[in-house]
């Protein structure tokens, strides 16, 4: 996506801005997008297990700040991305969708665990079977809770979307990537012990 | 059914000779020590065994450990509908006893405890949301889980599990609209 | 799925449907909602303050937020099945709710477990205390502005998830027990890992959390004499656990209704049960429920040096004999019995016989008195499935605790009382 030349008067300005112009669009291309990817400043809307394994990515063991992703703020008019940890009640569902509406373009949301991803274990008439079938979504990180490797993997999910995609609005992504993250559980075989 | 049990049980029959209290362990067949003693109370008579209970030198069941309500609509064998259980716990003398007390449609009503236990007042509007039983003289019995105006109780045995679709009574947001 | 509901139904609002009074004009009062999604309400918790400048006039609480419909789940799930989500009542302490779960369905069943399988869960319970006034100590520093002790006390509870995920196969959402025993047995690496914990860690860890907060000048100021509870309203509040110990309640099922290794000739050969003392503050205010606190994590890691070396050898789960409990996993690969044991005990029209009746079972759990009330109609599945949830119970009388302070002070009130928003709405 290239920017339109701004039009200047006067020649010694005109050269300028050629060249100017040149680097702002390589800027815009990498730079931006580069430094937009690494400053991610998420949302923790922790409601329920998850929320914990959410603080446990922010201390010190695994430490989300290696990823540029340490400023939460709790507030959604500062932040780009919505960390939503855990299930999510009928009687949530309309505070995540006007946390969702009052945060600022661009944005993204990841959808963590089972529960805020499908409804999990609770298939009740309380909890909201997924939050995507009322709020956009655009990473998916499975597990019950997930172990925060896999979160970590699900904010590199949306660093990539944001390398790809750039900082188009999320009127102009449409439906966007929608991301999920793969397990990578490795298979053991069971009961090898019992039988040797 | 240990001895100060007993002498628990003596004092209310004494105190409320009308009252048939039914005295039954919860579960048969267990070791006397071990086994948790219920009684039960006609509605009428529950705030009156209440403060008995709270009062009385040999009860002094200072707590009101746990109150909840089961509603045996299918259960073998039931008569009644719904069994308001309080479990009350005495910390001086360390002994417990469940007290029911059963209720039935159209219009299931017990007096408040929360005069006697101020800890009763979540409790009963839990199970005022969850089951509509309403309590008496409770000073705000709202709906605590659910908010008002959530069109049933849904812990009653004839409300679905997965509800009546309250969880997807919501409008949706796409991206073009935030 | 097709909604029942008629479109003029009232949906539920972003403020769950409730309102409250508008300000007076001309008034001085001023209502500041906290919540649902507030940093200091760790979860899902909804204050209303009345404020004349920076003192609270009254407090209304709302919650429901994370109603999840546990004891409705209860209802549709077997006695095994519904493991997973105790998991998530009190997520701060998982394997604590397995252990309080399996207690009650055990006194249902009328099973007694084996020395072994109670001293493991003695073991893994007291761990479970540990981890949840870890997060709860260092949450309420991070609430008072420290971010430091935060870091701390979470680095010590990463082993313990590490303790966790080498007994079981997760770090977080165990699912440990099962009916008459455990999922599986342990390891001898695991009792050198928690040994480890108990004399490596957790000592250098303490004195580190002591030097942070116990003499930390600010955090002393901004929790002394902050949401005084006194043992009467206690008691009468129905207050247990820590809460009720910062007040003076003398109070700790451990003691009072000995349970596992916790009572007197658990092993059936008159070992007695293990020593600890229970701490009791009589403050009543934030300072003695930090307190409490701490020499609680110091009295668990002194339980379980007691426990660790002696675990007595022997079979984990009760015999199968009275095909109550699930066989184990060797013997169900390799053995048509165990393979027909094991379906009997799973499929949904077989399972679990209990008896017809109601049981009661509680332990003491990190937030107080965690019990379930079972009512069984002899079926597979429970006819209900109470909690007795403590978060529940305690966080009633914090409307009558903020008054009269700052609202600062009403962060440092709740934190201290740590309220688990999955155990305080079920």
């Amino acid at each position: 996506m290239k920017a339109a030349a701004p039009t200047y008067q006067g020649s010694r300005e005109e050269f300028l801005t050629t060249r100017l112009d040149a680097l702002v669009d390589m800027l815009r291309q990498y730079g931006v997008n580069w430094a937009r990817k690494n400053s991610l400043w998420p949302l923790p809307f922790a409601t329920a297990c998850c929320g914990i394994e959410l603080m446990g990515v922010g201390a010190s063991r695994y430490d989300i700040a290696r990823f540029g992703a340490e400023v939460m703020r709790f507030t959604p008019r500062q932040c780009d991305l919505l960390i939503c940890a855990g299930r999510v009640a009928i009687k949530m569902m309309p505070v995540l969708q006007r946390i969702y509406m009052q945060m600022c373009e661009p944005k993204w949301v990841i959808s963590m665990g089972a529960c805020a991803s499908s409804g999990g274990v609770f298939d009740t008439y309380a909890v909201i079977q997924g939050i995507d079938q009322f709020l956009p979504v655009d990473v998916y990180v499975p597990g019950c809770p997930p172990r925060p490797e896999t979160l970590l993997e699900g904010v590199m999910a949306v660093q990539r979307i944001v390398e790809q995609e750039g900082i188009r609005t999320s009127r102009e992504r449409g439906r966007g990537l929608r991301l999920t993250v793969q397990p990578a559980a490795e298979l053991v075989q069971i009961g090898t012990e019992a039988r040797s | 059914m240990t001895k100060t049990v007993q002498r628990v049980i003596t004092a209310l029959q004494e105190a409320f000779p009308d009252v048939d209290f039914a005295v039954a362990p919860l579960l048969a067949g267990r070791r006397p020590e071990e086994e948790q003693v219920c009684v039960r109370v006609p509605p009428t008579r529950l705030a009156g065994v209440m403060r008995f209970l709270y009062e009385d030198r040999r009860c002094r069941f200072e707590q009101l450990c746990d109150l909840t309500c089961v509603d045996y609509l299918n259960f073998p064998e039931a008569t009644d509908r719904f069994g308001v259980t309080y479990a009350l716990l005495s910390l001086t003398l360390g002994h417990r006893l469940w007290v029911k007390c059963f209720v039935n449609d159209p219009d299931p009503e017990v007096p408040s405890a929360t005069g006697i236990w101020q800890g009763a007042n979540w409790l009963e509007r839990e199970v005022w949301d969850m089951f509509g039983v309403r309590f008496t003289g409770h000073p705000d019995l709202r709906r605590i889980l659910t908010w008002e105006g959530f069109p049933a109780h849904p812990l009653r045995k004839d409300y679905p599990l997965r509800g009546r679709g309250e969880r997807e009574n919501y409008e949706v947001i796409h991206r073009d609209s935030a | 799925m097709m909604s029942d509901i008629p479109a003029t139904s009232p949906r539920p609002q972003a403020f769950g449907g409730t309102t409250y009074a508008p300000e007076e004009p001309g008034s001085d009062v001023w209502v500041l909602n906290v919540g649902p999604q507030h940093p200091a309400t760790h979860t899902t918790l909804r204050h209303v303050l009345e404020l004349d400048g920076e003192r609270v006039l009254s407090c209304t609480v709302h919650i429901g937020y994370l109603h999840s419909g546990f004891e409705k789940l209860g209802e549709h799930l077997n006695y095994n099945q519904y493991v997973v989500v105790t998991d998530r009542m009190n997520y701060v302490s998982p394997m604590a709710n397995n252990i309080a779960w399996h207690h009650a369905c055990e006194k249902l069943f009328g099973i007694e477990i084996t020395p072994r399988c109670k001293a493991i869960r003695t073991i893994i319970a007291e761990l479970a205390r540990i981890q949840d006034h870890l997060v709860c100590v260092g949450c309420s520093g991070l609430d008072l502005g420290g971010y430091t002790p935060f870091m701390y006390f979470f680095n010590a509870r990463e082993l313990i998830y590490d303790i966790f995920e080498e007994c079981c196969g997760h770090r977080f959402t165990t699912s440990y027990t099962r009916v008459g025993g455990l999922m599986q047995d342990v390891r001898p690496r695991w009792a050198e890992m928690v040994k480890h914990f108990c004399t490596e860690v957790l000592p250098p860890a303490i004195v580190d959390f002591e030097k942070l907060l116990t003499r930390n000048r600010i955090f002393i100021e901004r929790t002394k004499d902050i949401g005084y509870l006194s043992r009467d309203d206690a008691v009468n509040w129905g207050v247990t656990g820590p809460l009720a110990r910062a007040s003076g309640v003398r109070r700790d099922l451990r003691k009072d209704e000995p349970y596992l290794c916790y009572a007197d000739n658990w092993d059936g050969q008159g070992t007695r049960g293990v020593e600890f003392k229970v701490p009791i503050s009589d403050g009543g205010d934030c300072l003695g429920r930090y307190l409490v606190r701490l020499e609680e994590i110091r009295q668990s890691a002194h339980i379980i040096m007691q426990l660790v070396d002696n675990i007595p050898a022997g079979p984990v789960n009760v015999l199968p004999d009275d095909k109550q409990t699930l066989p184990d996993k060797a013997e169900v690969y390799f053995s048509i019995e165990g393979l027909i044991h094991h379906f009997e005990q799973i499929m949904t029209n077989r399972g679990h016989t209990p008896p017809v009746g109601e049981a009661y079972g509680a332990n003491e759990t990190a937030n107080g008195e965690l019990g379930f009330y079972l009512v069984s109609d002899g079926g597979n599945t429970p006819y209900r499935a109470r909690c007795r949830p403590p978060s529940f119970i305690n966080y009633q009388c914090f409307e009558k605790l903020v008054v009269g302070h700052q609202i600062s002070d009403v962060i440092a009130v709740l934190s201290a009382m740590n309220v688990i928003a999955a155990e305080l709405d079920r």
